[in-house]
């Protein structure tokens, strides 16, 4: 680990931790106000959720199952439209600025690597070299070098993964989307797709938001955590995550991390109204 | 798992018994030709009239093939304007139905009547039964487009073109293909058919009407060897769509998979 000594960093992290305000890492990249979503069974999916993200961020939204994480991703997404508040999203709106990845891999079964790959650029109608080696860049920055012509059946669920993730980083978007990514995965895996994913985010340093339900997860990943309670969803707490950078498996064994990660589970027990 | 060779030594073997018993019996109890020939009787009249029973097949396979290819063509062409449309798919939908439950038999000496060619009269009899399997399969199938896929496909601007041939038209590949497959047998069925209605159909005569022929005659071992041969036309025309799909589909999806790669 480098940087500061883990007492002093866990002072900060205690300190941090009551109703902390986000990092400012950079200009705001995404604005939410008073954003709603009722479905038209009439279920109210979502109430009320102020979120401003900046850029850089890498901001995780933590809740129970049913909760409206994914919903909030998907308006984030513009793939459903709020049905009150405002969105706000300060990036190009040209295709690929927003990169998605869903919890099940979601490839075409009969592309290849590459190909599914170079979806993105397909749809574009970009041709040529530069989206050929743009492809084969995400690849291999997901370890998948030397897969390119292989099909996703003949992967396993963590490299399928990884490929919805090269598919996603290929444009180099503005805004990486994250739904539950390694929710299906085993845990060897996640662990490992989790460190790849900082790794990416460390080099690129594109603004995350990753929705998950293991608080584990999210406090190692992020920078930031909103924290979600359900029926309507709501983001109940928004916390710091003061950890030093890069975050290493070293972490994981820190007595701030463990300390954060007690933190986050009682808002977590809070917003669940099991407190 | 069985091995290989059991899986087919074992229906050949049951083959082989099934007719020692047939000839033994034909033979025991001394069953006249003219209601049941016995195998080698049968064998015996696919080699004398073999060639000329050939040549009436390759007129009944002529018209099976177009049927199919028309079913494929058309049927592939109608489930894609049902999925580009809903409300041209609820309306049509039904009558797509109806021609497909209404007996092939009945509406034959129709389209005998109205189609002045014997050969159209014959291919459209056989496509009617063809084409419905292909329609109602690939409709299912290009509505089957994954929920996700068609969201990422929105979120990178994709046209409505776009999607349906970059992601509906492959998902409904494998439905289609089993429409194929269903199909080239109702073709040969839709064929036979047509011909027995039709008679002779000009001076060509096919599979179906020399059957018919050889019942009036009481030549019942070449209808045996007739039979034979449809039913080993309908096995290889089978034989051949399964082929041909398990190449398409082989690198990626399941009913192709074999059992060495799961």
């Amino acid at each position: 680990m480098a940087g500061s000594s883990p007492a002093k960093a866990a002072e900060e992290c205690v300190q941090a931790l009551p109703e902390a305000e986000p990092p400012a890492t950079g200009e705001p990249i995404l604005a939410l106000r008073g954003v709603g979503k009722r479905f038209a069974s009439g279920l109210e999916a979502l109430s009320g959720i102020d979120l401003a993200v900046a850029r850089g961020e890498f901001l995780s939204l933590l809740g129970p199952s049913g909760c409206g994480k994914s919903t909030l991703l998907r308006i984030v997404a513009g793939l459903s439209p709020p049905s009150a508040g405002d969105r706000r999203l300060l990036v190009d709106r040209a295709p690929g600025r927003i990169g998605f990845v869903f919890q099940d891999p979601t490839l075409m079964p009969w592309s290849t690597v590459r190909a599914n790959v170079l979806l993105p650029f397909r749809i574009a109608g970009v041709r040529g070299t530069e989206p050929r080696e743009r492809a084969l860049a995400a690849i291999r920055s997901v370890g998948l070098g030397g897969f390119e012509d292989a099909y996703p059946r003949q992967l396993s669920g963590g490299m399928r993964m990884r490929v919805s993730i090269a598919r996603a980083l290929v444009t180099d978007p503005d805004l990486l989307l994250l739904d539950e990514p390694f929710a299906a995965l085993d845990e060897i895996t996640r662990l490992q797709l989790n460190d790849d994913l900082l790794r990416l985010w460390e080099r690129h340093r594109p603004t995350i938001l990753f929705v998950t339900h293991s608080v584990f997860e999210s406090v190692y990943l992020s920078t930031r955590i909103a924290v979600m309670s359900a029926r309507p969803g709501r983001i109940s707490a928004d916390l710091a995550v003061a950890l030093a950078q890069p975050r290493t498996r070293a972490t994981r064994m820190s007595t701030e991390y463990v300390a954060m990660c007690d933190s986050v589970s009682a808002h977590l027990a809070q917003a669940m109204g099991t407190a | 798992m069985s091995p290989a060779w059991l899986r087919v030594a074992a229906p050949v073997a049951i083959g082989v018994l099934f007719l020692a018993l047939w000839e033994g019996a034909v033979r025991l109890c001394g069953v006249p030709v003219y209601i049941l020939p016995a195998p080698s009787a049968i064998a015996q009249s696919l080699w004398v009239d073999g060639p000329s029973l050939l040549g009436s097949l390759l007129v009944t396979l002529r018209i099976t093939l177009a049927a199919l290819a028309a079913a494929a063509l058309v049927g592939g062409a109608i489930a894609l304007v049902f999925s580009l449309s809903r409300i041209v798919e609820i309306s049509f939908f039904p009558y797509a139905v109806i021609l497909q439950v209404t007996p092939i038999v009945a509406i034959a000496p129709l389209i005998i009547i109205w189609v002045h060619t014997p050969f159209l009269a014959l291919l459209t009899c056989a496509w009617i039964v063809a084409f419905f399997p292909i329609v109602s399969n690939t409709t299912v199938g290009l509505n089957s487009a994954d929920r996700n896929l068609l969201a990422l496909f929105r979120l990178y601007g994709a046209s409505r073109w776009q999607v349906l041939w970059r992601l509906r038209v492959p998902t409904a590949l494998p439905y289609f293909l089993a429409g194929l497959r269903i199909s080239g047998g109702l073709a040969l069925i839709g064929a036979v058919v047509a011909e027995f209605v039709a008679g002779t159909g000009g001076s060509e005569t096919g599979l179906a009407y020399r059957i018919l022929e050889a019942g009036y005659r009481l030549a019942i071992p070449r209808l045996f060897a007739a039979l034979f041969m449809l039913s080993v036309t309908g096995i290889v025309i089978y034989l051949v769509l399964d082929v041909i799909s398990r190449r398409l589909l082989q690198h990626w999806h399941e009913s192709a998979t074999t059992e060495e790669e799961e």
